[in-house]
């Protein structure tokens, strides 16, 4: 177990280096250089300085160099200055990446407790209309475009009902007051993943129903719900699991586009803007940090694949 | 259409080969596939929905000349007008027909899905192939490779690759001032990161392929490795790559979509769905029909493409409509 975690977290540690060397040198192949934005904004500068101001930073260093460097500081916690924000990029980040995890954390626990039920229901009864409807919804929720499905929430919950604000964060100070700002974003995360979870959720519960401890315990006189809830769901939760875990990625694609039409500061806002603004720093290390957290759901998944399944222990 | 015969062809050798051992079928291959597929009426009715979207957003030129007006052409006094006779469905933002602009966003989505699916497909089938194939070292080195694709945050890193300048990249001037420079870029870049599924899928398939005896024969004859992939195994493991290409299409679209509205897609005057939504979100109050119904068609596009490869998968996979059952 131990060395297979070592060996895990090698691996996603390889992948996270391999990522940043490549985002790093693509950086670099977007518009807008650092020096000419200084020189934008100081039109007195002469090319002399420019030059100057260029070997200060060690742009003009070959871009491997200048990656050392880099690395250099990010290993010893120096990811360097926002350009957009004027603070240390941690600082900027780091409250993003805990708004976003609460935005993607609620999504899919909500995206969970409607799908393993629905799954479970639509397996038990095949081909039935209930299950017939409970396909269509989710083929439709899969194939609805997310910023626009968030952009009709807006206008049903925020302009015609006025129910909840249309976009933004809270303040901080009032709790309650403050959840108000989570629910359409969390709502249109939830919709946008839900579909894909309920077909997975179906599908594995109808391989677990054909297994023969199905019948085993259908013979041991267990009634319906027993059956499902002790041996169906167990079982057909395990292959759910490692692909919603995989699909961690696909969350994160969700939560920018979510976050982006909210105007809610989480992790994939923070990227975009950081893209669109010219914010090297920002953009850098806001896109390995999403990697990381991706590759440790990962991981996060497996162990929770072994504990879920006693079958598999991990060498 | 194209999707009407693509599956029938290679699909034959498959289930030919399966229904050789269990003789006296009164149906033809063909037969059964589409008994199957039309048991899919949702699959049906999608066909014939994309056939009809295929049709008249290629028909789009002719419908700009019928209606005698250019889809380029910025008439700020005629903006957001309501339907009308000269504007079926009413004007846009800035005074452009709608209905032709919808037709020739639905042109950019179709093209921009089936090119990048293809590509997506051509790659993953011969990463898969050779995986599979190979195994060993290779086999280990391009199914870690693809596991790390797949954990990627997809949208983020293409945002940062949309947003490359291809002038910095070498590329000649021509090409990067060109007005469907934003189209290529798209398919490549979704194509980049869009090949594991498929991939994953003809590994597996050719895993289990290597051992058949008509595989070992064809070795034992001296075949080389590419002619034994391509010409013995590929027509076999042909039925889930068209699975999953279809299937990937809708998600390819709304990636496309997303992108696009992004403001990082395809770029204007270029039309595309995604990129018609983009001042959706102010416009709403104003022009209501702008934000509904390049919504609307990406929405029915995607489901359908979604329901299709439901059919396709149902009609191709004997054991797909048992584990439904």
């Amino acid at each position: 177990m131990l060395s297979y975690l070592t060996r895990r977290l090698t691996e996603s540690l390889l992948v996270l280096a391999v990522m940043s060397l490549v985002i790093y040198a693509l950086i670099g192949l977007m518009p807008g250089d650092p020096i000419d934005i200084m020189i934008f904004s100081d039109p007195e500068m002469t090319p002399a300085e420019a030059e100057r101001l260029r070997a200060v930073y060690g742009l003009d260093q070959p871009i491997l160099e200048r990656y050392l460097a880099w690395l250099g500081n990010a290993l010893s916690g120096d990811f360097g200055y926002s350009r957009l924000y004027n603070q240390p990029t941690l600082d900027i980040l780091l409250p993003r990446l805990g708004n976003t995890v609460i935005l993607m954390g609620l999504s899919f626990l909500l995206a969970l407790a409607i799908a393993l039920p629905a799954g479970i229901y639509a397996a038990t009864r095949p081909q039935s209309p209930v299950d017939h409807a409970i396909n269509l919804l989710a083929f439709a929720g899969i194939s609805m475009p997310p910023f626009w499905l968030a952009i009709l929430l807006i206008i049903l919950f925020a302009v015609i009902l006025g129910w909840l604000p249309a976009g933004g964060m809270g303040d901080g100070r009032d709790f309650w007051g403050d959840l108000r700002y989570l629910v359409l974003p969390v709502m249109a995360l939830t919709i946008a993943t839900v579909g894909s979870v309920i077909r997975f959720m179906r599908a594995a519960a109808l391989e677990a129903l054909r297994q023969d401890y199905v019948r085993t315990a259908q013979a041991k006189g267990l009634t319906g719900r027993q059956v499902v809830i002790g041996h169906v769901l167990r079982n057909a939760m395990i292959p759910v699991i490692t692909i919603l875990a995989l699909q961690m990625g696909n969350l994160f694609s969700g939560a920018l586009i979510t976050e982006q039409i909210f105007a809610y500061l989480g992790m994939g806002k923070t990227i975009y803007d950081a893209v669109i603004g010219n914010d090297y720093n920002v953009a850098l290390a806001g896109l390995l940090l999403a990697t990381l957290t991706t590759l440790l759901a990962n991981l996060l998944a497996d162990l929770a694949y072994s504990w879920l399944d006693p079958r598999i222990s991990y060498r | 259409m194209t999707e009407r015969r693509d599956p029938l062809a290679p699909q034959q050798g498959l289930l030919a080969a399966d229904t050789a051992s269990a003789r006296g079928a009164v149906l033809t291959v063909r037969q059964v596939f589409w008994r199957r597929f039309f048991r899919h009426r949702l699959a049906v009715v999608s066909l014939v929905f994309l056939a009809l979207l295929a049709l008249v957003s290629t028909a789009a030129p002719l419908v700009e000349v019928m209606l005698g007006v250019d889809s380029n052409l910025v008439d700020l006094f005629n903006a957001k007008q309501p339907p009308s006779l000269d504007h079926p469905l009413g004007t846009d933002e800035l005074g452009r027909d709608l209905l032709v602009r919808l037709l020739y966003g639905g042109q950019v989505s179709l093209v921009v899905g089936l090119a990048a699916a293809l590509c997506a497909a051509l790659i993953g089938t011969l990463l898969g192939l050779a995986a599979g194939y190979y195994g060993g070292r290779l086999d280990a080195l391009l199914m870690r490779f693809t596991d790390g694709v797949i954990a990627l945050p997809i949208l983020p890193l293409l945002i940062i690759l949309a947003a490359i300048d291809l002038g910095k990249l070498g590329l000649p001037p021509g090409i990067v001032a060109s007005e469907n420079v934003s189209l290529y870029r798209i398919v490549f870049l979704i194509a980049l990161v869009g090949w594991t599924t498929v991939a994953r899928l003809v590994r597996g398939a050719t895993m289990s392929m290597k051992t058949r005896e008509f595989v070992r024969a064809a070795e034992a004859l001296g075949a080389s490795a590419p002619r034994i992939m391509l010409v013995h195994i590929l027509p076999n493991v042909v039925s889930p790559i068209i699975v999953a290409t279809t299937l990937s299409i809708g998600g390819i679209i709304l990636l496309e979509s997303v992108l696009s509205f992004l403001g990082l897609g395809i770029q204007p005057p270029l039309p595309s769905w995604g990129n018609m939504l983009t001042s959706a979100q102010e416009l709403i109050w104003d022009a209501p029909a702008l934000a509904v119904y390049p919504g609307v068609l990406i929405f029915l596009t995607v489901i359908a493409f979604n329901f299709l490869g439901d059919g396709l998968q149902d009609a191709l996979d004997p054991r797909a409509l048992q584990s439904k059952e």
